[in-house]
Parts: C-alpha cells; sequence; structure tokens
C-alpha cells in the first residue's frame, strides 16, 4: 500500500483537505499520514473514499467532520465533534474525546479508546459509537437511532429526549434523562453489542456485563401530563 | 295587562351599548377557554399577526426640483445581485433581489416545493431548503438552491452539501428566536420519518441550539468546517431571528459568514407555539438600520470582495416593502408566507373548506394539522393531488416579477438606476415609532427620535 | 466569546522564560478572540509593605514622570513608575486606599487595572500580537500568569472591557462565555455597595465573586454561590497570588483543556495554544469535568 505524508507545519490544511477530496480513483486503497497535527481544526472532514488517514497527533474540533467511507485513526485525543455527522466509515480515537463525539452521526462506526465529554452521541442518527472509557453529561441526548455502547461510566442525564437509539452501559450511571429507561436485552441487542465490542478492540469484554437503555416512548405525543418534561 | 306593557314603554331603563374589554377581548377569552379545556399552549403556523411598526408606515420621497426620476424601459433600472463575494469560489447571481426564504419539505407537500422551484428559476432567483433535507425533487426544480443547515441536522449529509449553490447555516429564524423545529404526527409521513431518522407519526421535538457548537467563537470553527468540506466553492449564509441585531450580525460576520440573513418576527414558521410567535423577537423595520451598522464598522458593507451581503425577511409583501428593506440597506430580501400565498394558501376560492376546519379564508394558520385545503402545508396525498406545480409556479413567477417591477418603479421615481442606489434619506416616516425604528424623520420634519433634535 | 490562557510555572529554571513559552499560546488564540487581549503576570514580589498598581493611560505620549513628580510632592512618600507605551506600573508604601483616591482626584483619566504585591496586569485593543508586542510580554518573568482574548459579544470593544477582571489584590479573572442574567446581577452588587467600571458580564462574574468573599466565602464556597447565582454559560480562570482555579459551568458548553507537566500546568480554550509548549507529549492532558473546581497551587 502506498503511504503519503502531510506535515501541517509545512503544508496548509487546505491543500491537504483539498487532496483528500480528490478522484476516488487516486485515493482508493492509499494510506495518508498527517504529521504535526497539533489541535488544528478540521483536519480530514469531507472524506469521500476508502482512503486510510492517520493523524500522529491531537486534532482539534470536527476531525473527520461528516466522514464518508474513510477510515481515520487519530494517534492522540480529539476535540469537540468528531465524526460529526458522519455518513461511513470508521474513526477511531487513541486518546480522549472532547463534547458531541458521533454528533448527529448517520453511519460508520466511532471508536474512542478514551474518555468521551458531554453530549457524547447527541441527536445520533443511525451510527455506531463505542467509548473504551466514561462519557460525560447529556450523552445520547435527543439519540434518534443507532447503538451507543459505554464500557465506563455515564455522567448526568444519559439519553433525555430519547427516540430509538440504543444504550450499553458497563459502569454507573450518574442518573437518566427525561424518558430513558432501562430496557431488557433481546437476544439480537446481545449480538449487536458483541459485534461492535469485538469491532472496537474489546473482544474478550462479556456482553453480559452491560445494561441496556432506551425509550420509555411516552414522550412521542404532545399531552398535557408531561408537561413537567418539557 | 295592558298597564304593565305602557308602563315597561314609558320606563324602560337605556341600556350602554354591549363593550368588548380591549384587554379581555373575543381572542383572547377565546385562547383562555382553549387552553382550560386542553391543557396544552397553542401551536399555529405563519408569523407575528399583530399590527406591528411596518413598511407601510415608511413613505419614499420621488423626485422633485431638486431631483429627477428615471424614464420607465429606456432608462435602465438595475436589479440583480450577487451574494457571496467574501470567500467562495462560485458567489451567486440573481437577477432580482426577492428570495425564496427557507421552508422544509415536510411543512410543506412535494408539490409544493417543486412549484418554488420552477418559479424561482423561472425569476431568476433562488430557493431554500428548510428543516428536514434536500429532497431530488427540489434539487432538481431549483437552478439555485440554498441548503439550511439547522441544529436538528434531519436529512444533513454531506452529498447534498456539495450539490448545494450555498449553505446557510440557521441560528434562529424571526418567528422563534432562540427556539427549534417543530413537526406533529400528522405530517410524519413515512418519506418525512425515514428523511428525518423517526419514527413515523410522532410529534417531532427538535433541540434549539446545535449539537456541536454553541457561541461565535465556535461558530467560526464550524463555519471552517463547512467551507473545507466543500472546498471553499459555495458562499456561506448565517440566518438570524431579529433580537440583538447589532451584536449578532457583527460576530456572524466575525465568524466568518458571507451573507447574514435577518428575519423578523413577521417571519413565517410552519409550527411553533404562538406566545413565542407573538412576544419574542423584533418586528424586522427595527432590525435592519442595525445589522447595517453592523457591517459598516466591520468595514464590510459595500466594500468590494470583502463584503458581507444582508437579506432580510419578515413581513415582505410587495415591491414597496423590497424597495424599502433596500433603501434601509439590505441587499436582498426574502418571501415566505407572501411566496405561498402566491402560490394558492388562504385563497377565498377554498372558503367552504376552511369554514369546515373552524377557521375562515386569510387567518388559517394551523398548518401543523396536515389538513390545508390548498394541498400546500399538508402531506395528505388527495390534498397534495390539488396543487398543480406548473400552474402554481407560473403564479409565483408573476407575483416575483410584479415585485421586482414595483420596486424599480420607485426606484426610477427616485432617480436610482440600480435598486441598490436607493438610501434612508429616500424615505420619511409616518409615525414617530416606525421614525425611531428606521432611523428616518418623520415626514414634514428633520426629527429622528433618539438621533436628532426637534 | 473568547480564548482563555493560564500557565503555572513548577519548574523554577524555567520561570525566567514565562513569557515566551505562553507568546505563542496567546496567538493561538486569535481567532477566538480578535478584539482585544489581556495578561495577568505573577512575578517576583515587592517588599512586604509596598504595593504595585498597574495604570493604564491609553494614549502613548502621556507623561508618566509628571506623575511619579505629583504623586512624590503631594503625597510626600516615594513613587517608583515605570512605564511602557500607554501603561506603568507604580510602586509605592502609600496604602491603597489613600493612593486610589489620590489618582481618582488629580489623574481621573487613568484606569486602575490592578492592585497587588506580585501582580500586574495588562490589556488593550488589538489583535493578540499586537498587544503582546506593545507590552514586551515575551520577557516577562514570573510564576503564573493569566490570559485572555477578546472578541466582544454585546459590551463594547474598549480597554476597559478587556479581561482580565480583578477583584481584590493579587486576584484576576477571565472568563469564556457569556452570561444571561448579568445586569440583574449588576443591579444586586451595585445595592450591596459593589462598584462597576463597565457593563461587561465578566466583570459582573467578577464582582460577584469579590462580593462573596467580602462575605467570608473562601473561593471554592464563592464559586459554589456562583452556581446558583450565575446563568448562563462560562468556564472561568482565576489567577491568586500562589494559585491558578478554573471552573466550567454545568452545561460545559464553553472549551477548556489542560495539560500537567512536572514542570508546568498549561490551560487554553483549545489545544492548538498548548502544542508548542515543552515536552508537551508526555504532559497529561484532559478536560476538566462541568461543575468541579480545580486548583492548582505553586
Amino acid at each position: 500500500m502506498e503511504t503519503l505524508k502531510f506535515d501541517l507545519d509545512a503544508k496548509p490544511l487546505r491543500e491537504v483537505n483539498q487532496f483528500l477530496h480528490g478522484d476516488a480513483s487516486t485515493l482508493d486503497g492509499k494510506s495518508i499520514v498527517i504529521e504535526n497535527p497539533n489541535g488544528a481544526h478540521n483536519i480530514a472532514v469531507g472524506l469521500k473514499a476508502d482512503v486510510h488517514v492517520t493523524i500522529k497527533g491531537h486534532a482539534g474540533y470536527y476531525a473527520a467532520g461528516m466522514n464518508q467511507l474513510a477510515k481515520v485513526t487519530i494517534e492522540g485525543s480529539a476535540g469537540s465533534g468528531v465524526a460529526e455527522n458522519m455518513m461511513s466509515g470508521v474513526v477511531h480515537v487513541k486518546g480522549f474525546a472532547s463534547n458531541a463525539a458521533a454528533a448527529t452521526a448517520n453511519g460508520g462506526l466511532l471508536i474512542i479508546d478514551g474518555d468521551a465529554g458531554l453530549r457524547t452521541a447527541i441527536a445520533l442518527k443511525g451510527a455506531d459509537v463505542v467509548v473504551g472509557g466514561s462519557v460525560g453529561s447529556f450523552s445520547a441526548f435527543m439519540a434518534q437511532a443507532g447503538n451507543f455502547v459505554i464500557l465506563g461510566d455515564a455522567g448526568e442525564g444519559l439519553g433525555d429526549s430519547i427516540y430509538e437509539a440504543k444504550i450499553f452501559v458497563r459502569g454507573k450511571v450518574k442518573s437518566l434523562g427525561a424518558d430513558c429507561e432501562e430496557k431488557t436485552t433481546s437476544p439480537e441487542d446481545r449480538k449487536i453489542l458483541a459485534d461492535l465490542l469485538a469491532k472496537s478492540g474489546h473482544k474478550d469484554v462479556n456482553p453480559d456485563s452491560f445494561k441496556q437503555y432506551g425509550s420509555a416512548r411516552t414522550l412521542y405525543h404532545f399531552h398535557v401530563d408531561n408537561a413537567g418534561a418539557y | 295587562m295592558s298597564d304593565d306593557k305602557s308602563k315597561e314603554t314609558v320606563h324602560k331603563t337605556p341600556q350602554t351599548t354591549p363593550r368588548y374589554s380591549a384587554t379581555f377581548d373575543e381572542y383572547t377569552n377565546s385562547e383562555i377557554r382553549r387552553a382550560a379545556a386542553t391543557g396544552i399552549y397553542d401551536i399555529r403556523g405563519a408569523g407575528s399577526k399583530r399590527k406591528l411598526p411596518h413598511f407601510d408606515d415608511l413613505l419614499f420621497l420621488g423626485a422633485s426640483v431638486s431631483r429627477y426620476p428615471l424614464e420607465g424601459y429606456r432608462e435602465k433600472c438595475g436589479t440583480d445581485v450577487i451574494l457571496g463575494t467574501r470567500h467562495a469560489k462560485k458567489p451567486i447571481h440573481l437577477k432580482t433581489p426577492v428570495t425564496i426564504a427557507g421552508m422544509s419539505f415536510g411543512s410543506l407537500s412535494g408539490p409544493a416545493k417543486e412549484s418554488l422551484g420552477r418559479g424561482a428559476t423561472a425569476a431568476g432567483t433562488s430557493t431554500t431548503t428548510g428543516d428536514g433535507g434536500m429532497t431530488p425533487e427540489e434539487r432538481g426544480h431549483s437552478t439555485t438552491l440554498v441548503y439550511q443547515y439547522l441544529p436538528s441536522r434531519y436529512g444533513m449529509n454531506p452529498d447534498d452539501l456539495r450539490k448545494a449553490d450555498a449553505i446557510e447555516l440557521v441560528v434562529g429564524q424571526g418567528a422563534k428566536p432562540g427556539g427549534g423545529g417543530m413537526l406533529l404526527g400528522q405530517k410524519i409521513t413515512k418519506r418525512v420519518a425515514k428523511m428525518r431518522c423517526l419514527p413515523e407519526g410522532i410529534d417531532q421535538r427538535s433541540s434549539c441550539r446545535h449539537p456541536d457548537w454553541t457561541g461565535p467563537d465556535d461558530l467560526e470553527i464550524k463555519i471552517a468546517e463547512i467551507r473545507e468540506i466543500t472546498d471553499w466553492e459555495k458562499p456561506i449564509y448565517v440566518k438570524i431571528g431579529a433580537t440583538r441585531p447589532y451584536f449578532d450580525v457583527a460576530l456572524a460576520v466575525k465568524a466568518g459568514a458571507d451573507v447574514v440573513v435577518l428575519d423578523g418576527m413577521q417571519g413565517g414558521t410552519a409550527a411553533t407555539q404562538e406566545v413565542f410567535i407573538e412576544h419574542v423577537g423584533l418586528p424586522i423595520l427595527s432590525a435592519i438600520r442595525p445589522a447595517v451598522k453592523a457591517l459598516q464598522d466591520l468595514g464590510v458593507y459595500r466594500n468590494g470582495k470583502d463584503s458581507v451581503q444582508l437579506i432580510v425577511s419578515g413581513g415582505i409583501r410587495n415591491g414597496a416593502d423590497v424597495a424599502k428593506a433596500i433603501a434601509l440597506g439590505a441587499d436582498a430580501v426574502a418571501i415566505g408566507t407572501a411566496a405561498l400565498i402566491a402560490l394558492g394558501d388562504n385563497d377565498p376560492h377554498l372558503e367552504e373548506e376552511y369554514k369546515k376546519l373552524g377557521t375562515t379564508a386569510g387567518a388559517y394558520d394551523d398548518w401543523h394539522e396536515g389538513k390545508d385545503p390548498a394541498g400546500i402545508t399538508t402531506q395528505d396525498p388527495e390534498l397534495m393531488k390539488r396543487l398543480d406545480p406548473i400552474k402554481a409556479g407560473h403564479r409565483l413567477a408573476n407575483y416575483i416579477a410584479v415585485m421586482t417591477m414595483e420596486a424599480q418603479v420607485v426606484a426610477r421615481a427616485c432617480g436610482k438606476s440600480h435598486l441598490h442606489n436607493l438610501e434612508p434619506e429616500d424615505l420619511v416616516a409616518l409615525t414617530i415609532e416606525a421614525s425611531a425604528m428606521a432611523q428616518v424623520p418623520l415626514a414634514g420634519t428633520s426629527w429622528i427620535p433618539g438621533v436628532t433634535k426637534f | 466569546m473568547c480564548g482563555i490562557v493560564g500557565l503555572l510555572v513548577r519548574n523554577p529554571k524555567m520561570r525566567d522564560s514565562i513569557g515566551e513559552l505562553m507568546l505563542p499560546m496567546l496567538i493561538g488564540m486569535t481567532e477566538r478572540g480578535p478584539d482585544s487581549a489581556g495578561l495577568a503576570m505573577f512575578g517576583a514580589p515587592v517588599a512586604a509593605n509596598e504595593r504595585k498598581f498597574s495604570l493604564y493611560s491609553g494614549v502613548a505620549d502621556f507623561n508618566w514622570t509628571k506623575l511619579g513628580h505629583d504623586f512624590e510632592k503631594h503625597l510626600s512618600i516615594k513613587a517608583k513608575v515605570e512605564p511602557k507605551v500607554n501603561h506603568a506600573v507604580l510602586t509605592t508604601t502609600l496604602e491603597p486606599e489613600t493612593v486610589k483616591i489620590w489618582l481618582k482626584e488629580h489623574y481621573p483619566q487613568l484606569h486602575l487595572l490592578s492592585v497587588g504585591q506580585l501582580m500586574d496586569i495588562y490589556k488593550d485593543v488589538g489583535t493578540p500580537a499586537q498587544v503582546a508586542d506593545r507590552y514586551d510580554f515575551k520577557n516577562f518573568k514570573g510564576t503564573h500568569l493569566v490570559g485572555h482574548t477578546r472578541m466582544a459579544t454585546e459590551s463594547a470593544i474598549t480597554p476597559a472591557h478587556a479581561h482580565p477582571f480583578t477583584a481584590g489584590e493579587d486576584w484576576c479573572l477571565v472568563h469564556n462565555g457569556s452570561l444571561s442574567n448579568a445586569n440583574s446581577l449588576r443591579r444586586k452588587l451595585q445595592y450591596e455597595g459593589i462598584e462597576f467600571e463597565t457593563d461587561n458580564d465578566t466583570e459582573a462574574a467578577c464582582r460577584f465573586l469579590q462580593w462573596r468573599m467580602r462575605e467570608g466565602d473562601d473561593l471554592e464556597t464563592a464559586l459554589n454561590h456562583g452556581f446558583e447565582e450565575l446563568d448562563g454559560f462560562y468556564t472561568l480562570l482565576m489567577g491568586t497570588s500562589n494559585q491558578l482555579a478554573l471552573v466550567r459551568d454545568p452545561f460545559g458548553c464553553k472549551p477548556a483543556i489542560i495539560a500537567e507537566h512536572d514542570d508546568y500546568v498549561a490551560i487554553a480554550s483549545e489545544f492548538r495554544s498548548l502544542a508548542h509548549l515543552p515536552d508537551i507529549k508526555n504532559a497529561k492532558v484532559f478536560e476538566p469535568s462541568p461543575k468541579e473546581m480545580y486548583v492548582w497551587k505553586l
């Protein structure tokens, strides 16, 4: 596999991103390394080819934003909104992630080895998220679809106003948000969880050590008795 | 018997005329009764319905001995506008300053969106998607399409971002500055649900803030992200509901906006709480001058390539409104409610149907219920059939043409060879409020409250 | 909206280059804060009976020498005046209240930015690079600092509105965010006898803490009261004579990132500002949790 290196200390990010948006034929199956990211924002956003990108260090906001098809590995931490609105592909953060990781993501898989900040998987729209550490408060707020796996703990208000996304937590949940309740895990759910654990480098973690959470579906229609929840 | 009767005639006590309270008027009392019966706030569509200081309170000063008018037809009065010169590789060129505001597929029917696209294309202007995403029909029928980027991110995806001609990052809208989207179960059909990734038939609750940024410092990074994803090709608009226009416009500019869209409280919505529409926000008349001042103070007002353009919306109804908005400093306007009326919304020929819904033509605003007899603000397949997109598109194009020509008539009378040469000094006000808000003198005087002395 | 930076140098050998370490941190926050910048530097203390006063004149050609002469003539006490363009540090043994009264009477056009034994405050309009250059931040020496770059939201861009704000001797605060009840707070505090210089929301937060500490709260208790009474979004970074303290509001929307290293503790709004610190690869880098107080002592 051919490897291409870009040094963000020498080359403007705009040129790197533009190259990465090039014809699929020039990029498919290639391996790209981005050096000296130094917390720059918007690295590798809008990718749309089957290309492997490694960011050697810490990324700023929106790393791999709106990712399609690509596999992006961040060998460091990621700022707010990593993989936001991702459509497909895989994004892997080896360090920790800041707020709003996988915000509104539609598809693909986000793996975070460390902790993730507040509002992780906010308004999730079908992507899968696996966090090796703990997540901050208001995670999975208004999460519509997708699977969210947390090996550590969750903060306050988990799954507030959640729609149909599924949450699996191995550690403690500080508090659940409005309309979020514990669910029994069906055989299908267990399989989804086991597959995600295997895909994210946690294949030896026991799926039965997780609790599942989801929507109680009492806020699906405006009703005066729920006024307190708004 | 006859004695009693004669007593009545002679001694009948005169009564006062029955009088409604101005405070507890008919509408207010009916709302109290409705609230008591249901226990939930009233939800409706459209913008503020109250009488507010508006463009009708301003008049143009036409040509006189000191100023000369231009001849119609022979002497040109330009109406074209370029939007997004600041950063984009491909700015937007429009033939008229009248654009179509963002309205969602979901709140509007498919045929309605198609009509808007056809009409706007014929008129040489743009349409805008709404909360829910871009439909292929919309992209197909509209030559220039602005793609909204909203807090909900329903349907948002990079492929559509790249297909758009401009991207409008929505911070808020005039009907509900600080509020999120709302679409009730009646309109969450299979297609709408799929686009928004929601279960069919539920009431959509939307967030009021963007999920991954808060504040202009983070907005700057978000705008940069969208520019990077689209390789700096397209203009990026920032839409705000009018509340603190001076600060908001300044911050939008500092965050990197190419165009600012300013929406007053008369601006419509598909659905939100009545209390929000009527009691939060500013009339558009009061927001334009502060917005322009912010652009001037930052050196980006009509200053060559590095300019940020201003689009104004909220109660634009005719060519006079267009001309007045431009005279106060706007570069273009957007119409929403007016466009729907041009398509056939609230038309008197459907009066019988409106009566069945408990309303009347011109007052119908329960668009969230999805029962629109005109087939515009509905997802009902039978009702939708009533709207012929080709005829309706033609009506919209006619209406935009009339507005543009009316604006030209006014501009020529003021001696302008281009709409953009209209200026605040061409205007006077009929009321003290309008004078203060628009910062133009009270007619016949040199007085602007708060600015000049008597 | 803004960028904040904080630096506490643990390694005594590195304290002479605190200015050089800080400069790229501050300039890295230019996009978040292009309008004005400010810095509070904690350096070598003056004598126990002395105080230093940071003064801002706003004009390049202010006659600082005359100020010094007038001071000594009127008050019969020595004053050392060290000017830098439109700013000067005045050092004297005269008690601060008397100094303040004298300044107000004779030099009302001057802004008193800070009082303390270790702390100097500089703030001015301009980009962070311009402000840093004006006052030669690069060559500062000290133990710790708090810095700020400002994008004005609702109040004006004037030097007085720039951060840091101070609420007491050797005490300062910078803020990233926006308070929604600043006006009510200000009115309440004015009734309590607290004086304000501006309508800036950060000053409201600062004076609130000043009030709580006047009422006997320690910093942590004051901040806990703050969680109840301050409404809005905020990341607050405070500096005192021997520590830096940081707190984030419960929503945690405004960013902050911390790097802890044996040689230093560094704080910024974005990692970009920390990226060039020495041996950052081996620092413990993390984000502070909302509603928790973080304190680093010298």
